[in-house]
């Protein structure tokens, strides 16, 4: 393990996409970050740019017209990077899984790291999905 | 050629770049400690600021189709050397008493030069938001320079005969007294507390790199070993601006005795100050900021100038 590889697991800087959601998900992300539950401690903080990335959270089922957004995203994000599908409809379509413009979840275009369940998932269960992610890194 | 090769290592080592890189990472720490107890958070480990610089290191850089490669990457390289030598010119008078006629006017413009690598940076990535980040730092500059250079001829005009040589300053003071005990060095002080906030780009004056307006703006397109370098002189610049207002207006680095933690005191006090300002305080529209450094900080400065012509 390496002194990059060391420093990758302690500063992960996280670019959130929100890839058609109804904005439930982001408002348990922006949870996550204010002071009760407080994730800056681990060094996790949010980026403006997407080439700052190190960790792309894509929030949403993705409708037809976000996904050449969704993958041009991917492939600006400096390698390495990770990918968490966020909510049950990142995962897998959600209560949108039958509507007439669902392009499919989000691991049919890039590839998903970590699935983080619930419709919105608590912030307990986003911290949890993170620590898993950082073990797996 | 011994002195010389003395002279390049200083600018190397100590107390050159890898000196203030880590000092000034382990400043950004200081920096994210006080943000954390404002906002009732618990604060990042003290590595914390090593650990981003060091991920940054092994991430790949990806460069835009149609940015300029030669200013991409040049430009901040120039503001990170422009600040290695800065702090290596003012750590080597407060340590040694070495200067030379005239450095602080080399000091003041090089302190110019990260915004001016940071501009050209920014214009030469292709990108129009970037390219607005760019036009909002020209104007920051612009607005800022006016009443920094006003403020620190006021502490020149302070020292009785009156020279450009940063030892003789020290000098002055050791013999005379802090020149920060004199009201127009007061003015003086606050005025360049404030003209700081604005050169280190942090909150109200973060314009040029806002996160949600223009998404980090001047450094959107900087990725990897490229956006370390920026982080770098960002952190660089924030340990180097305190000591070149110690130096100036606090009696300088003093290492004997009890004062080195007297020193460390001075030093943290001013961090402070810059860090609750960042905290307490939203971002500015760029109008508002120009308004605001060429109307009342201006005034506040001219009249400090014209106190320490009267003798005050």
């Amino acid at each position: 393990m390496g002194a990059t590889s060391w420093g990758f697991k302690k500063s992960l800087w996280v670019f959130h996409l929100n890839a058609g959601a109804c904005n439930n998900c982001d408002i348990e992300v922006l949870d996550c970050l204010c002071p009760k539950f407080d994730v800056e401690r681990f060094g996790i903080k949010l980026v403006g740019s997407v080439k700052h990335a190190d960790v792309l959270l894509v929030s949403g089922s993705v409708p037809r017209k976000v996904v050449p957004e969704l993958i041009e995203a991917y492939e600006q994000a400096p390698k390495p990077c990770a990918v968490v599908a966020l909510g049950a409809c990142g995962c897998t379509g959600g209560i949108f899984k039958d509507g007439y413009n669902f392009a499919g979840p989000v691991d049919k275009h890039i590839p998903v790291d970590a699935y983080v369940p619930g419709c919105p998932p608590r912030p307990e269960a986003i911290i949890g999905a993170i620590v898993k992610l950082i073990g797996t890194l | 050629m011994a002195s010389t090769l003395g002279l390049i290592l200083s600018f190397l080592i100590f107390p050159g770049l890898l000196f203030t890189a880590v000092g000034g990472l382990a400043t950004q720490w200081v920096d994210r400690k006080v943000s954390a107890l404002v906002q009732w958070r618990v604060r990042p480990p003290w590595f914390q600021p090593f650990a981003d610089i060091l991920k940054l290191l092994g991430k790949e850089i990806v460069i835009p189709v149609g940015a300029k490669r030669a200013g991409f990457f040049l430009a901040p390289l120039a503001g990170l050397a422009a600040v290695g030598v800065v702090s290596t010119i003012l750590w080597l008078t407060n340590l040694r008493g070495v200067g030379f006629v005239g450095d602080l006017i080399g000091v003041l413009y090089l302190l110019t030069i990260p915004s001016l690598g940071i501009i050209l940076g920014a214009s030469a990535s292709s990108n129009p938001l970037a390219s607005v980040g760019a036009s909002r730092e020209m104007k920051l500059v612009l607005a800022y320079e006016l009443p920094f250079v006003i403020a620190i001829f006021t502490a020149v005009t302070k020292v009785s005969p009156m020279t450009l040589r940063l030892d003789s300053i020290i000098a002055y003071q050791e013999a005379n007294g802090v020149l920060l005990g004199n009201a127009s060095c007061i003015l003086a002080f606050i005025v360049c507390i404030l003209v700081a906030q604005a050169k280190l780009t942090y909150p109200p004056f973060d314009i040029p790199e806002a996160e949600t307006e223009i998404m980090d703006g001047t450094h959107m397109e900087y990725s990897g070993a490229a956006l370390a370098v920026i982080k770098l002189q960002q952190a660089m610049m924030l340990f180097t601006l305190p000591i070149f207002f110690i130096t100036l207006f606090w009696g300088g680095l003093q290492f004997s005795g009890w004062n080195i933690l007297y020193t460390i005191v001075k030093y943290l006090i001013i961090v402070t100050i810059i860090v609750l300002i960042k905290n307490t305080n939203p971002r500015v529209r760029i109008d508002q900021a120009v308004r605001f450094f060429w109307g009342p900080i201006s005034l506040i400065a001219v009249i400090g100038m014209v106190l320490a012509i009267l003798g005050f």
